[in-house]
């Protein structure tokens, strides 16, 4: 491959957004007025909010399948206290609460008992699930106003969710590129033995990252509860592929050791909402949805796969002799 | 000389009984730069990894600086100034340099737990200076080169005091203006009290760089002293002087005019391999000698088609093999039992039974359905199991983990001799087997010889090649160097060839 070739590879989901921006406006103009850029940076907070939390997972070469499912929980048990009378504060607490639990749990068996992450949390995806349907009672909840008011107030005219999710960024980036934890998790997850060897406490690293995985998807939960209002018996579905999509669109490798939150998961997050939307103004048949985006999600796998194999080949050919 | 800065006092070690150390002592001056040679397996590693906190020996001791030193970890070892410069780096790659070197103690900015990185930048241009590695602090690793990432490696092990620090094979990967630089830096150091301990098959960078070698062969220290008072053929015969024991069977060798069965013409493999030619005849037993990284196994892996080539072609009773990959290379008569016995060659939780007709399960499937035919299946497994003579205690159904490597390598030797090969790859056959097993393995390859098979054995132990071929082909850096015939077999001209010295004319 040429000298261009690992730039354009890594450049490509900032080109393929501003291509579909472009094209999306091209076919309808009302798509690039400002109110809907802001509407689709508001959209992706809550999917983009649980990408920033996956992206610290996959760095350290695992994977949290039970994102979607602790936000249902975290709803649920939101839905049932405000319907009884709690108050919002304590609400938010429980909603914290029961998430941490969950990610807690995630954490102690992968990284105490060892078993893959996929396992470990594909079983509490369905654990995560069946706790709320049993919760709801399979039925839809509608939440007091309060909480609507979170998903449509504004701040300086930019709507509160998109701010959260700005902040968050913002923190994450800090943290991953500029705090020892940040650079041991990148250690870690290039090589669990050499930062073992090198004396980082691996197991902490580990638990820490799995319950800030957690963390984020009690906002994406309350964010998300926000702007619908209900707590539907499908809320949170399927938003881990959408988060894991986005996180690896952003340069996250499923093998560990690579990705960024500035510009990565940001432009990854971006993309899969404004496919979305755009399908939306341009009136495309609701039913070809998820054909299109699981499309961009076979993508960003291929994308990463090709990239991987790129590298790992470069590495090769340079220290072939030194393997052995 | 100067009182003793690193002392071993007769360190013996054992792994399951087997004595892999046996009583080593010496000891060498603070500044001091020490060669330690040996053939493959004569116990370099194990001792190092005793002086690195890796293993704890099972009796002697060691004294470091005058005082006693007992690592109980690497990081101990670290903290007692022993830094260890392996092979294969221990760095990580999608870090920067200044992170590599700091990432258990950053320099936080003050009140914060940030990384200050305008100090971390401060600190590594320091070391970075010291080893002579021109690079910015903040590039990540994975562009540098192999001899780049050594230095930083070095300046890693100055960064923690380190007082000895050991190196492990360095020069292999290296160019020779690496290498000169690898040893300019390493003189550099050395007034400053540091203590090398180089550990090289490459004779010639051993006698540049120390002033003091030792040598060991079957872990034990046969030779000890200055660097002048050796040379290096005094070397070759003190890491080799052994007598062969009579653990081979008599070999008759066999006529060269039989038939070629296996023919490889310029194969050559991305930098591993470059334009290797070699023939194999009916009932010939042909070895490859060669050091660890030489390329040998690869050779084997490339003939196979395991690898891929970039050039060249292998000719197999007769038919060039195009595409080249392990099913051509099974249907025309190939076997390759890998140096890997556990994790290649032997499903270990599968039976005895399972892992012996693993190869051969079309030969005895019924035309219908490809029901298999157990009768004739196990009639097969039953009659290899008497060839190869796997244990007659071990039932068909035991995993074969819980036999002993001399079974589990008869078990695998025997799974592909039901498929009826004419030439078998045979990488390191009997490595990790002990003794009894290994006499009735050579019976086994003799046998399959004078059946009228081909064979092509890969070896560490040149006595074992000795004792067994008709010819010796010798790999270094990825050539043939030199071919011996029966007649002309050599330890040591053997040995010379494999280090890559000058042979004499």
């Amino acid at each position: 491959m040429t000298r261009v070739g690992p730039k354009i590879l890594k450049g490509a989901p900032l080109l393929i957004l501003t291509a579909l921006v472009l094209f999306f406006g091209v076919w309808n103009t009302r798509f690039l007025e400002p109110r809907n850029l802001l509407n689709i940076i508001a959209q992706a907070s809550s999917t983009g909010i649980l990408a920033i939390g996956m992206t610290f997972v996959l760095l350290t070469a695992g994977v949290d399948l039970s994102v979607g499912a602790m936000m249902f929980v975290a709803a649920a048990v939101a839905g049932k206290l405000a319907l009884a009378g709690v108050s919002m504060p304590l609400v938010l607490l429980a909603m914290l609460a029961i998430t941490l639990l969950f990610a807690a749990f995630n954490a102690l068996f992968i990284v105490h008992v060892l078993v893959a992450p996929f396992i470990v949390t594909l079983a509490t995806l369905f654990i995560g699930r069946g706790v709320g349907l049993f919760i709801t009672q399979t039925r839809a909840i509608n939440l007091p106003e309060v909480f609507l008011t979170f998903g449509s107030a504004r701040m300086l005219g930019v709507p509160l969710p998109a701010c959260l999710f700005a902040a968050l960024l913002v923190l994450a980036h800090v943290i991953l590129t500029r705090t020892p934890f940040g650079r041991e998790c990148f250690a870690l997850g290039h090589s669990l033995e050499a930062a073992r060897k090198a004396g980082i406490c691996c197991e902490k690293r580990l638990f820490q990252v799995y319950l800030i995985s957690g963390l984020c998807a009690v906002f994406a939960s309350v964010i998300t509860l926000g702007q619908l209002g209900a707590v539907s018996p499908k809320f949170g579905e399927q938003k881990e592929f959408a988060a894991i999509a986005a996180a690896v669109l952003g340069g996250a490798s499923l093998f560990g050791g690579r990705g960024n939150i500035l510009p990565g998961t940001l432009v990854g997050s971006l993309l899969i909402q404004t496919i979305e939307n755009g399908l939306v103004v341009t009136n495309a048949d609701p039913y070809l949805y998820p054909m299109v985006i699981s499309g961009v999600i076979f993508l960003a796998v291929l994308l990463e796969t090709v990239r991987n194999r790129y590298i790992r080949s470069n590495d090769q050919h340079r220290f072939s002799s030194s393997r052995r | 000389m100067s009182a003793p800065f690193v002392e071993f006092v007769g360190i013996e070690k054992a792994f399951f009984g087997v004595p892999i150390l046996r009583g080593i002592s010496f000891d060498l001056p603070a500044g001091g730069a020490l060669g330690l040679v040996g053939e493959n397996g004569a116990g370099k590693s194990t001792l190092m990894n005793i002086f690195g906190g890796n293993l704890a020996p099972d009796r002697g001791h060691m004294r470091l600086a005058g005082r006693e030193y007992t690592p109980a970890t690497p990081r101990d070892a670290e903290r007692n100034g022993v830094a260890f410069i392996h092979q294969e780096l221990n760095l990580f790659p999608n870090l920067s340099i200044g992170e590599n070197l700091f990432l258990t103690r950053f320099p936080s900015q003050r009140g914060t737990s940030l990384i200050d990185y305008s100090r971390l930048n401060e600190l590594t241009v320091k070391l970075l200076e010291e080893v002579g590695l021109a690079a910015l602090p903040g590039q990540s690793v994975e562009t540098l080169s192999t001899g780049e990432r050594q230095l930083v490696e070095i300046a890693k092990a100055l960064s923690t005091d380190a007082r000895v620090i050991i190196f492990d094979e360095p020069t292999t990967s290296l160019s020779r203006s690496e290498t000169e630089r690898l040893f300019a830096l390493i003189a550099r150091l050395r007034p400053r009290g540091i203590a090398f301990i180089y550990i090289s098959h490459t004779l010639a960078d051993v006698f540049q760089l120390c002033q003091q070698i030792v040598v060991l062969r079957d872990g034990a220290v046969v030779g000890d002293g200055p660097a002048h008072s050796f040379t290096e053929s005094k070397l070759i015969s003190l890491m080799v002087g052994r007598e062969i024991n009579r653990l081979f069977p008599e070999r008759n060798p066999t006529s060269r005019l039989a038939e070629p069965l296996l023919q490889v013409r310029g194969l050559s493999c991305c930098g591993k391999l470059q334009d290797i030619s070699l023939t194999i005849h009916r009932g010939e037993i042909v070895g490859l000698a060669g050091l660890m990284g030489a390329g040998r196994s690869e050779l084997a892996r490339s003939i196979f088609g395991l690898d891929p080539r970039t050039s060249g072609e292998v000719i197999l009773n007769d038919r060039r093999l195009k595409p080249l990959n392990p099913r051509a290379a099974i249907r025309n008569g190939a076997a390759f039992l890998t140096e890997n016995r556990g994790s290649e060659g032997l499903c270990l939780q599968l039976s005895v039974a399972d892992n012996l007709s693993l190869a051969c399960l079309p030969r005895h499937s019924r035309p219908v359905l490809k029901r298999l035919n157990f009768e004739t299946l196990r009639a097969a497994v039953e009659r290899i199991r008497a060839v190869v003579r796997v244990d007659s205690k071990a039932s068909n159904e035991q995993p074969v983990r819980t036999l002993s490597g001399g079974n589990q390598q008869k078990i695998v030797l025997g799974k592909w001799l039901l498929n009826e090969p004419r030439v078998l790859l045979l990488d390191e056959p009997t490595r990790g087997i002990d003794v009894g097993a290994k006499s009735e393995i050579y019976r086994l390859i003799l046998d399959l010889a004078a059946k009228g098979n081909g064979i092509l054995l890969i070896s560490s132990e040149i006595e074992e090649l000795i004792g067994l071929c008709d010819r010796i082909l010798v790999l270094s850096r990825g050539r043939i160097v030199r071919e011996f015939a029966r007649d002309q077999f050599h330890r040591e001209e053997i040995l010379r060839a494999a280090l890559g010295s000058a042979a004499p004319a």
